[in-house]
């Protein structure tokens, strides 16, 4: 019995320094010569990054860019930390944030606008098929839970055509943290005082109304479910899975529905007063045929990098992905940057060291 | 850890030459293997608590004990409050207990005492498979099968149980009620499948012993082998519940995320393991994060005290009718 005890000993000793062995291998059997670039962040653009990241790879098989899409606020804390080589957020950090690196790590932190994404209104309402207009006093008064039926005249005034029921309306809203609703909330802040003061903005808020369902799926599966529901969800989301969304009232007047133009024409007028460092938001922009709830999405990239080598390749890839890779946008329903911006990112981008 | 302590108590040639010859005996190397395995589970959890005490220093500091008694959640403005999410999380947990641990129960009686054997071991397969299935999926047979269900069904209970302050209010699909009902299927299997082992594991004897008295098969099997089998059956019980406890995913997708205190079950609400799932990969703020860990610490702390005092009842229940 003892003897028999003691071969799968052996055995599972022996298993567990072959296992030992094969995990620290992979370090050191890279091809001399390989720029290994690491980056976390933001989940919204990691379709696009990790597409671009690809055909990057593809075309300079030097260089392999490992991303990570772990959220932004984990992106923003793992660049702090210094753990990866860039983060990527979808709001950009804040002033305390940005005071925050440059004591941690004795540099400024940039940040680089890659793409461009919006948020869009769905709704469920049994009898109602026709794409309805949402003024921002409605949106903010729906969210507050101060417009709590459908048949609530700021909605009338908008929609006068439709045939709105007088039933309760159910808020959906995401119940992670996430982009999305950072987007949806600092827009919710820009139009409406109230929410500013009793809410505010950020990843994640304290609702004052709704319910939360996990993701866009969780809230998409949410508002089609439940009648009378209005939810927010990621424009790209909404079309690649064909959701019926509302239109928006722009700070021109106008009722704007979604789309990538009506997204870029939001950053092309919000860009006349982009700052130099980039952290700006969008929504609300002015244009006539901006759409309101629009963002950019951030890069952020320390300014000094100690690998030169590093450092260049990074600067390369911003290059890259600033110019070429803004063509491949459209096939995966992104905005593109407008041509403004781009010139004064690659610009920007001479600041790296 | 055996060597350095014999080590300590005195440095003499015989004992380490002793202790050689037992080493190589291989009785004191099993011994050390295992001894390290049980060592192992307590430096864990040691270094879990500690983990989730030292990172939650700034939540803790800023909000003490108020932490488990307020009922705001705001990361936005700072203030934080564990109540809401530790209500949600006990009232799933017990709901999905109520539903699991009879239901559980009473198939593994079946399948242990009552069913052909044939039938009892393709049963069981089904099972064991059902535990398997990741929660993901139950949150998805969830969203799309189960609130659709309970919202047809709620006319029903409303008309028939609608008077008890559980069951008023509107009723969105996703709830309390819904997230007792996912869990009590996702527990469900670890109930049977401990329970049906323990009941095999009743000697025959007993069953023989009672029914030479004049027992019928039923009242050997509810008044002898169940009794006999009470503290396994009870095992499986806090493992059902260390379950539910802790589930996440599942629990996210269908609970409605709202942290709010409703007396009603149609109401939506929240559940630790939820609320931190949700919020840590977008906590920016320090004390945002500081605050999840914390209630972190909180779901365990309160997984030790409902462990606990089951076990308490237990014990005491085991006392008495092993008095009576």
């Amino acid at each position: 019995m003892t003897k028999l005890k003691r071969v799968p000993l052996g055995l599972l000793a022996l298993s567990l320094i072959a296992w030992i062995l094969s995990i620290s291998a992979p370090s050191g059997t890279k091809a001399a010569g390989t720029v290994l670039i690491t980056g976390a962040g933001a989940t919204f653009p990691y379709p696009m990054y990790s597409k671009w990241f690809d055909v990057y790879h593809k075309l300079h098989p030097d260089i392999e860019v490992n991303y990570q899409s772990i959220g932004s606020g984990g992106g923003i804390r793992q660049v702090m930390e210094g753990t990866v080589d860039f983060g990527a957020s979808d709001g950009p950090m804040n002033d305390e944030q940005v005071k925050q690196f440059k004591d941690k790590r004795g540099t400024d932190i940039l940040h680089f606008p890659t793409v461009l994404g919006a948020d869009v209104p769905c709704y469920n309402i049994p009898g109602i098929n026709e794409e309805l207009n949402f003024t921002p006093e409605a949106l903010a008064g729906i969210f507050l839970g101060k417009i709590t039926k459908w048949n609530d005249p700021e909605l009338i005034k908008a929609n006068p055509k439709a045939k709105l029921p007088k039933d309760d309306i159910v808020v959906v809203h995401r119940s992670e943290g996430s982009g999305t609703t950072y987007i949806w909330v600092d827009y919710l802040a820009k139009i409406s005082p109230e929410w500013k003061t009793k809410v505010g903005v950020g990843a994640s808020v304290n609702w004052p109304v709704g319910l939360g369902g996990k993701g866009n799926e969780g809230v998409t599966g949410q508002v089609k479910q439940t009648p009378n529901s209005i939810g927010y969800v990621e424009l790209i989301y909404a079309v690649q899975n064909k959701i019926p969304y509302g239109r928006v009232r722009n700070s021109a007047g106008n009722f704007v529905r979604a789309d990538l133009a009506s997204v870029t024409a939001a950053a092309a007028g919000a860009a006349k007063e982009m700052p130099d460092d980039f952290r700006v938001s969008i929504t609300n922009a002015p244009g006539q045929t901006a759409y309101p709830i629009s963002s950019f999405t951030w890069l952020l990239v320390p300014q000094k990098i100690q690998d030169q080598t590093k450092a260049k390749a990074i600067k390369d890839l911003l290059h890259w992905m600033l110019n070429d890779g803004q063509n491949l946008t459209d096939a995966l329903s992104y905005a593109r940057l407008p041509k403004p911006v781009v010139g004064k990112e690659l610009k920007a981008i001479s600041k790296v060291q | 850890m055996a060597s350095p302590a014999a080590v300590s108590r005195g440095l003499s040639y015989g004992r380490i030459r002793a202790f050689a010859s037992r080493l190589l005996d291989g009785d004191e190397v099993a011994y050390l293997i295992a001894l390290t395995s049980a060592l192992s589970i307590l430096v864990v959890t040691g270094l879990l608590v500690y983990e989730l005490y030292a990172k939650s220093v700034l939540s803790r500091h800023k909000f003490g004990w108020h932490f488990l008694l307020t009922q705001t959640w705001d990361p936005v403005a700072g203030q934080f409050g564990a109540l809401p999410f530790a209500y949600g999380t006990i009232i799933t947990s017990a709901l999905a207990l109520l539903i699991a641990v009879p239901i559980g129960l009473g198939a593994a009686i079946f399948l242990a005492e009552l069913a052909p054997p044939r039938l009892s071991g393709a049963f069981t397969f089904l099972i064991e498979l059902l535990a398997a299935v990741p929660s993901v999926i139950f949150g998805l047979l969830g969203i799309f099968i189960l609130v659709p269900a309970l919202r047809a069904l709620n006319p029903f209970l409303r008309a028939t149980l609608g008077f008890l302050p559980l069951f008023e209010g509107p009723f969105y699909g996703v709830s309390l009620l819904s997230a007792g009902v996912v869990l009590s299927i996702m527990i469900v299997p670890f109930v049977i499948s401990v329970s049906r082992e323990i009941l095999l594991a009743v000697p025959a004897e007993q069953r023989e012993a009672a029914l030479a008295l004049g027992a019928t098969k039923w009242e050997s099997t509810w008044q002898v082998v169940v009794p006999y089998a009470q503290k396994g059956i009870m095992g499986s019980i806090f493992l059902a519940l260390a379950r539910a406890l802790g589930e996440t995913m599942a629990v996210t997708m269908v609970v409605g995320n709202v942290p709010q205190i409703r007396a009603s079950l149609f109401a939506p609400g929240y559940s630790i393991a939820a609320v931190i799932a949700n919020e840590f990969t977008e906590a920016t703020g320090d004390l945002h994060l500081s605050a999840l860990i914390e209630l972190a610490l909180v779901l365990f702390a309160l997984t030790i005290i409902i462990n606990g005092l089951a076990r308490l009842l237990v014990l005491t229940v085991t006392r008495q009718s092993g008095r009576a």
